[in-house]
């Protein structure tokens, strides 16, 4: 199907769902650009970055939960606006201060990766909590279990596994 | 600035010489309750300054760490760290307080206040992931000792943008592939690393073209994949494969071409020794025919070492500080890097250092 553009007569290359709004947004490359999308080309991660930020998930319920949300970070003033438009957080309470947000972003610049594997600080026993961690990742894989995401569920097990083979030795 | 005329480890050739030029592993660490950079006033950038600078990580070892303030430095001196690729280009155009730590023999360096607070790479000739991980490693405990370092118990090492978080490293090979451009197969590689969440770059990173038949080949996921796992993908399959379908690329212009490829070869070499005047894109066209004309044989007087390092040294702001007395004995006055660039004086003066470098 050719979805014609809103602006002109042109063929659409952007779709988007304009969450606030309720409705789809269909979009020329040269009226996707000039609305301020990032129009694929072969974007390198950063430009994904910004089309990422620009696009509501569309698992995330839009209006209700919106008022909830902080809109900026106690600790920096940084807001989420400015992150949309630089791509950059302003400091390391941003990432619980925009969580939700921030959560699927993340999983969309890396390929749907959702928690970390590898190297943490030699003092990590002081700085990560490992039975905060341990139930974060239990409650996940309950969520991702109950909505039939079992590859997700099947990473959240192997990291689990993981996690009690490292408290075990060491 | 104390910097050697040219990177040392640029001159020594690593394994798998003729195709990986260097190894690259790269960290990016935040310090807690400490905005990221774009968010931290000049006064907290100085202050992230200091308290990186007052580290004893440089003595341990006993190799000490230069220290060069890049608000202090010349506009030259900056452009000749990034040519070195010591530094981004972000880093040199910015004008805030920050500043780039480099050991000895340049194979350590960290740059202070880029986009996180400390991005530290170690640099290797010839494919050596494995221990420029294992480098990178060490100096990372180092500062763990000293420093808090912003972690997150989901993801991992936390960073300004978000798509870096988790291991927050970037493994990169820099390969020199004249055989898959001249066989035009490039873009059936951009293909396959595209769909295995690789990036492939230019000579300088990104945004940079392939000048010289370089291309960096570096991770894009930092998350969920550990350090170990990466690194056993990139050397045990992603490099070894690239340099292969080189190897074949070169192979089938030997057994078809073998003429042909010997002219331009020759050709180049003829250019780079007579040649009166040298632009920088043709010097770096030229020497990567040279350099795939040493790795097939045909070159046997020409060592692949100097040919290294010509191609750092015809750069703009090496070019500049380079042995005025063998090539060109006026001094240069400093100028901006838009006049640094390739007009006439510093074409004059290339063509002079290479025919030096590769005259009889």
């Amino acid at each position: 199907m050719n979805t014609k553009c809103d602006k002109c007569d042109r063929p659409a290359e952007v779709h988007e769902i304009d969450v606030e709004a309720g409705r789809d947004i269909h979009l020329c490359r040269e009226h996707a650009i000039e609305a301020g999308f990032q129009v694929p080309q072969s974007a390198p991660v950063t430009e994904l970055l910004t089309q990422f930020a620009t696009t509501p998930p569309p698992n995330e319920t839009p209006t209700p939960r919106r008022a909830e949300r902080p809109t900026a970070c106690e600790n920096c003033g940084s807001t989420f606006a400015r992150f949309r438009k630089t791509g950059l957080l302003g400091c390391p309470d941003c990432y619980e201060t925009f969580a939700r947000q921030l959560e699927s972003i993340i999983e969309r610049s890396q390929n749907g990766a959702n928690a970390h594997v590898g190297r943490v600080p030699d003092r990590s026993s002081e700085l990560v909590d490992l039975h905060a961690l341990r139930r974060s990742l239990i409650e996940e894989l309950d969520r991702a279990v109950a909505s039939e995401q079992y590859e997700r569920a099947a990473n959240l097990r192997d990291r689990l596994n993981t996690l009690t083979a490292d408290e075990v030795g060491g | 600035m104390k910097l050697k005329q040219t990177g040392p480890w640029i001159e020594h050739s690593g394994p798998d010489a003729d195709v990986v030029v260097s190894s690259r592993a790269r960290l990016a660490r935040n310090l807690t309750d400490l905005p990221f950079v774009n968010q931290a006033s000049d006064t907290q950038r100085r202050e992230i300054l200091q308290l990186v600078r007052s580290l004893p990580f440089a003595s341990e070892r006993g190799e000490g760490l230069v220290w060069i303030d890049l608000q202090q430095s010349t506009t030259e001196d900056r452009r000749l760290l990034f040519e070195r690729h010591l530094v981004s280009r972000q880093f040199i155009e910015s004008v805030s307080p920050r500043a780039v730590a480099i050991a000895d023999d340049e194979q350590l360096s960290v740059m202070v206040n880029e986009e996180d607070h400390l991005r530290m790479q170690v640099l290797l000739p010839g494919l050596e992931l494995e221990e420029a991980w294992r480098r990178a490693v060490e100096f990372d405990r180092r500062l763990e000792k000293h420093a808090d370092i912003a972690v997150h118990p989901r993801w991992g090492y936390l960073t300004a943008c978000p798509t870096n978080v988790g291991t927050a490293i970037r493994f990169s090979v820099m390969l020199h592939l004249p055989g898959l451009r001249l066989t035009n197969e490039l873009e059936r590689l951009r293909r396959a690393s595209n769909d295995l969440d690789l990036a492939v770059r230019g000579f300088y990173g990104e945004g940079s073209d392939s000048s010289g038949d370089f291309y960096q080949v570096s991770n894009q996921l930092t998350l969920g994949v550990s350090e170990t796992d990466l690194l056993a993908t990139f050397v045990g399959e992603v490099v070894p494969r690239i340099v292969a379908y080189e190897r074949m690329a070169r192979d089938i212009l030997v057994e078809r071409s073998a003429t042909l490829l010997e002219d331009r070869v020759h050709r180049a070499f003829g250019t780079l020794r007579s040649a009166r005047l040298l632009g920088i894109e043709e010097s770096m066209k030229h020497l990567s025919r040279v350099r795939l004309g040493i790795a097939l044989g045909l070159l046997p007087d020409v060592p692949l070492g100097t040919v290294q390092r010509l191609f750092l040294e015809v750069q703009p702001a090496h070019l500049r500080r380079i042995r005025p007395d063998s090539t060109d004995d006026t001094a240069l006055e400093p100028v901006g890097e838009d006049r640094m660039l390739d007009d006439e004086r510093t074409r004059r003066r290339r063509a002079a250092l290479v025919r030096h470098e590769l005259g009889d």
